[in-house]
């Protein structure tokens, strides 16, 4: 078994008690249910002084609905978030894409924060020390080559994080709190083009809670995953949709992919493609494989995470037509 | 060498069995399911180090300096050893001994082991590593087999003339006249990329020198007999000083056959410190260690008559071997060897070679050498079955070689089930309503194989015997039996069980297995090449008849009737004509005990002498063959180009079935590890001669939901040779799995797919290709 460094813990009870440890300690790494963080300790990526353990902070954990906002704390299960029936009915894009991640064991150990916040992967980085080593290290950590664009100077590390776009399409709002403040960030915001760090997210600053506001009365939502196996796989393509109906005519809609590069990708003007056209009708599925040519001509994957570039690009129309037609309800949203 | 004392395939008593051929539980199977069982990483002794293995990062290097000083001076660490301290070479075929236990002056891949520390903990162990001081010239990287097969320097082995393995060429019969003759000919490239056993316990070894000299090592191998041999090599320890263990094992498939560098170094680390040293592999570690299946390119030509008789088969096969020979040898034979059944070739001609790449090295994985050809040439019968028209199924039985029969290469064929076993596949399938008749994107497929029982081929001449038990009588009316033979989750040590309890009348309960201990246990040669229940099997029922002797003559004597009259069924002991006679078992044995001493009984089997008379005539050979067949249920997302399996049938003439459960099992087994080899696993190691990704995420085994259903029919020729007429089902049912999902795919959707793994990506191509061609024609 590959072993952990040696680093020391803080277990704190309270929010208040996490900022204060997480104030002016840029040595620290959060860990918000570890399915991630200890991987990647275990492989030297992440080599913190002190892990703060958020699992002891109660008022992290739970969804509650406040008004026309869904709100859950960023401690909350992945498989909570799954099986509840007020996510399943706000946001159900959401639901699918949190039961999806992974494997049924880790959900029930990672948290919606600890995905959200998930670090960039790339196959040059998610290695065994030695493994890196031998290669000579990549910019990412350690090196200062790019072994995925020769010459590259910008590490190209991709969002694996299924819950990222699924919250976009949501317009979904995430609350950082600091020692000193709390901001309250639109997700879109938040994730930038940089794959050694790609959130703009301050040190000190906690991610607390995610909240969603309340979707149209025909809303509708689905997630799409490529992943070579049904289970345990990060997605070498994840397609989030969101439709919003009346009387299945499309009145507003949104398509974000993740998996390609540092940031998960919105493909523009899928609602005003979409809108209009009637569910159950050709012109909805026309408009379908429009947006689906619109995503292979504007995403073009790199081989930076596993899976052969080249598929995941012709894969790109497949998912995101076939993803749009089960947040329609016209088929089931692919899960490999 | 004469095969010792065989029993026949009759049941012991008249009545019939009254345990062989039911379903039991496994010897372990509690101890396992509650988490008891002990494993070799369980083991913690008093004042215990762990050792820590330094690994090339180079493919292909000198090491111009290695110093390990530094290492030693740190606080915790007690010692450190590098290729100088085990020069020895070791490797499991006698004549291509080409392993040293670490790196002695050049290193053959990413992750050869070059020095190993022995410190206070792991942690300290690895902090030690960083301290060992190495510098290496590189050198010319191998890392395809055409630059091994057509350059000669550098030499990744110095004392080799170039950079092949192995090459046997053999033919017989007249290939190319054969050939020539024949109304139709396909000629063909296939190719196998390359696969890993993944088995979920890492290896793992202690070893504790005793006060006395005496060594112990515990290793999680499937063949304590050659780690023993090996250990006295390497070591310079004579074997009477040294006792290896296997303790209980969690999985093998082929990748725990070899002596492994952390045999070695424990031993030595312990010798050096006298303090019991551990060594647990990473999961990349294990990867690294591989002897996976071989990457092979396969070139084959047949040719067939109208009717769909076979005329000849030439095959040329260029084998990928990585960095060491381990059972090379071997492989290069058994891809030519082992694919003259169950079809009757009137001529074949092979031509291997296997070459030594700057890769971790390839060895056996079950099914070893011939999984490969077996989709090559099943594959091609399947198009020459569709060119001419024939239904697939009808064109295996055609060529059917029947049972007591002689294969081209000269290997004896006994019992053969293979009919049986394709008509069970065919009506299980419904086959003969929905093959070809199935809706564009779903197709059936049909494959069918053959595999060895143990070969009489032993990796170190001798005339001793293949395998041999031990037997105690304890008066408490348990029995004890002491086997070599390696429990790698097949359930060898359960067969042994069943078989005592069938033969002296015993509840299974009542009889316990002491297995793959060098100082408790005679010799068996292990677990490799499905040899176990044929062997261990054939020498338990003959320690077993020894002792029942004793025993019915005591009881016959006791009653004053004749032997012939006594019957031992489950714990009891009666007269078959005088009802007032009964007594129990532990009544007999404590009467047999009173009237010839102190009771105990040995058994041994040898296999017959087999094989063609030429030279690796006997590799290969068996005293009896298992036969399989597969039809496989497949839908083809034309869209994705993904390939679901939605299931498989699979019937299997194991011979007989000691325990059906056990069988099942195996066969379901073999069906989940082939099938993952078509569409899922590939241990691919890249340009720069690094492993892809040497962890269980990146080398995706299948999950539940990556498993097809399996539906196994057991099919039972009653060898005359085998245990009850038992013969192999570990291996054998593997094989065909691969091609029969090949040619499904081509009834699915018209695409022949002849180069693993079936990527989506390769699916998408071929269709687009087959379209356009039709488009084309059009």
């Amino acid at each position: 078994m590959l072993r952990l460094p040696q680093f020391g813990v803080a277990t704190p009870t309270t929010i208040a008690a996490a900022l204060a440890i997480l104030e002016g300690n840029d040595k620290a790494a959060v860990l918000a249910g570890g399915t991630d963080l200890v991987p990647n300790m275990k492989h030297r990526i992440a080599t913190p002084d002190l892990v703060l353990s958020l699992e002891g902070v109660e008022e992290m954990r739970g969804i509650r609905v406040d008004g026309d906002t869904l709100v859950i704390g960023a401690m909350t299960r992945l498989d909570e978030i799954a099986h509840d029936e007020r996510v399943r009915s706000w946001a159900p894009v959401l639901a699918q894409a949190a039961g999806i991640v992974a494997s049924p064991q880790i959900r029930r150990m990672g948290t919606l924060g600890g995905n959200v916040m998930l670090d960039t992967r790339c196959r040059y980085i998610n290695q065994t020390h030695f493994w890196r080593k031998s290669l000579g290290f990549c910019l990412k950590k350690d090196g200062t080559l790019c072994f995925v664009v020769a010459g590259g100077k910008k590490c190209v590390a991709a969002a694996s994080n299924d819950s990222a776009p699924a919250l976009m399409t949501l317009g979904a709002d995430l609350v950082f709190r600091s020692a000193k403040s709390e901001r309250i960030a639109k997700i879109d915001q938040v994730f930038g083009g940089d794959g050694i760090y790609n959130k703009k997210v301050a040190p000190g600053e906690l991610l607390i809670e995610v909240r969603i506001p309340r979707q149209s009365s025909g809303h509708r939502g689905a997630y799409g995953k490529l992943r070579e196996r049904g289970s345990f796989d990060f997605p070498q393509l994840g397609v989030a949709v969101r439709l919003d109906t009346r009387d299945k005519v499309v009145a507003d809609a949104d398509v974000v992919l993740v998996a390609l590069q540092a940031r998960p990708l919105r493909i523009k003007g899928a609602a005003d493609v979409l809108r209009g056209t009637t569910i159950g009708e050709s012109s909805f599925e026309t408009a379908a494989r429009t947006i689906a040519d619109r995503a292979h001509a504007h995403c073009h994957p790199m081989p930076n995470i596993p899976g052969d570039a080249d598929y995941r690009h012709a894969m790109i129309p497949v998912y995101v037509r076939r993803t749009l037609l089960a947040a329609a309800g016209l088929g089931v949203a692919p899960r490999t | 060498m004469a095969a010792r004392d065989l029993h026949g395939p009759k049941p012991p008593w008249d009545k019939g069995f009254s345990i062989i051929g039911k379903s039991q539980r496994k010897v372990d199977g509690l101890t396992k399911a509650t988490g008891e069982a002990l494993y070799t990483d369980d083991i913690m002794l008093p004042g215990m180090l762990h050792a820590k293995t330094l690994r090339s990062p180079h493919p292909h290097a000198t090491i111009t300096r290695i110093d390990v000083t530094r290492a030693l001076a740190m606080p915790g660490v007690y010692a450190a050893i590098t290729g100088s301290d085990l020069p020895e070479r070791y490797g499991v075929i006698p004549w291509t001994q080409d392993e040293t236990a670490l790196a002695v002056g050049k290193v053959r891949f990413i992750g050869d082991p070059v020095a190993a520390v022995a410190a206070i903990d792991e942690d300290t162990a690895i902090r030690a590593l960083e301290a060992i001081d190495v510098e290496y010239a590189l050198l010319h990287p191998y890392l395809e087999p055409e630059d091994a097969l057509t350059r000669v320097e550098p030499k990744i082995h110095e004392d080799r003339k170039n950079n092949i393995s192995k090459n046997v060429k053999l033919e017989f019969g007249d290939v190319d006249g054969s050939i020539k003759g024949a109304d139709l000919v396909i000629e063909d490239d296939y190719s196998f990329h390359g696969t890993t056993h993944a088995p979920i316990e890492p290896h793992c070894a202690v070893a504790r020198l005793s006060p006395d000299g005496l060594l112990t090592v515990w290793s999680s191998t499937q063949i304590t007999h050659y780690v023993h041999r090996a250990l006295a090599k390497v070591l310079g320890v004579p074997e009477q000083k040294i006792r290896v263990i296997q303790p209980c094992l969690g999985g093998a498939f082929g990748g725990k056959s070899d002596p492994f560098s952390l045999e070695f170094c424990v031993a030595k680390l312990a010798m050096i410190t006298g303090r019991p040293v551990k060594m647990l592999y990473t999961r990349e570690e294990v990867f690294y260690c591989h002897r996976g299946r071989h990457p092979m390119k396969l070139h084959y030509r047949t040719g067939a008559m109208k009717d769909g008789r076979i005329t000849g088969v030439d095959a040329k096969i260029l084998i990928d071997g990585g960095s060491y020979s381990s059972f090379g040898l071997v492989t290069a034979y058994y891809a030519g060897q082992l694919l003259t059944g169950p079809y009757d070739f009137p001529t074949y001609r092979f031509d291997s070679t296997r070459v030594f790449t700057n890769k971790p090295p390839c060895g056996p994985k079950r099914g070893h050498g011939s999984v490969q050809p077996r989709f090559a040439f099943e594959v091609q019968l399947d198009e020459i079955a569709c060119t001419l028209g024939i239904d697939p199924i009808a064109i295996r039985r055609k060529n059917f070689q029947g049972s007591n029969t002689q294969t081209v290469n000269g290997q004896r064929i006994t019992s053969n089930g293979f009919a049986e076993c394709l008509t069970a596949v065919e009506n299980a399938s419904g086959w003969k309503d929905r093959r070809a008749k199935l809706p564009y994107g779903r197709g059936l497929g049909v494959a069918g194989s053959m595999y060895i029982s143990g070969t009489n081929y032993c990796v170190y001449p001798n005339d001793m015997p293949q395998a041999g038990v031990q037997i105690k009588v304890d008066r408490s009316g348990a029995i004890m039996v002491f086997t070599g033979g390696n429990d790698i989750g097949q359930g060898s040590s359960s067969v042994v069980r069943y078989i005592v309890a069938e033969e002296l009348g015993l509840p299974v309960e009542h009889v316990r297995v002491v297995a793959a201990d060098t100082d408790l246990c005679p010799v068996d040669l292990g677990a490799y090449s499905s040899r176990v229940t044929f062997m261990v099997g054939n020498a338990t029922i003959d320690a077993c008849r020894k002792l029942r002797k004793l025993l019915v003559s005591a009881v016959a004597e006791k009653w004053e009737v004749p032997d012939a009259r006594i019957q031992m069924s489950l714990g009891e002991v009666v007269d078959l004509e005088d009802a007032t006679h009964k007594m129990t078992t532990k009544d007999a044995f404590q009467l047999a005990e009173a009237k010839f001493d102190t009771l105990g009984s040995t058994g041994a089997y040898n296999t017959p002498e087999l094989g063609g008379k030429y030279r690796g005539g006997t590799i290969g050979a068996s005293p009896a063959y298992s036969f399989t067949a597969h039809v496989a249920d497949v839908r083809v997302d034309v869209e994705t180009g993904r390939i679901h399996i939605d299931k498989i049938w699979v019937a299997h003439d194991c011979g007989r079935a000691l325990n059906p459960t056990l069988v099942a099992g195996q066969m379901e087994g073999s069906v989940y590890m082939g099938a993952a080899e078509v569409v899922m696993e590939h241990h691919r190691v890249d340009e720069r001669g690094l492993h892809s990704g040497p962890s269980l995420l990146d080398y995706p085994i299948p999950t539940s939901l990556d498993t097809p259903e399996i539906e196994s029919h057991i099919v039972e020729s009653v060898d005359p040779e085998g245990p009850y007429g038992a013969k192999e089902a570990g291996e054998g049912p593997l094989h065909s799995t691969i091609p029969a999902i090949a040619n499904a795919v081509y009834d699915a959707v018209g695409i022949r797919l002849r180069h693993l793994p079936f990527s989506p990506a390769k699916v998408l191509a071929a269709i687009a290709e087959l379209t356009s061609k039709t488009k084309a024609a059009e």
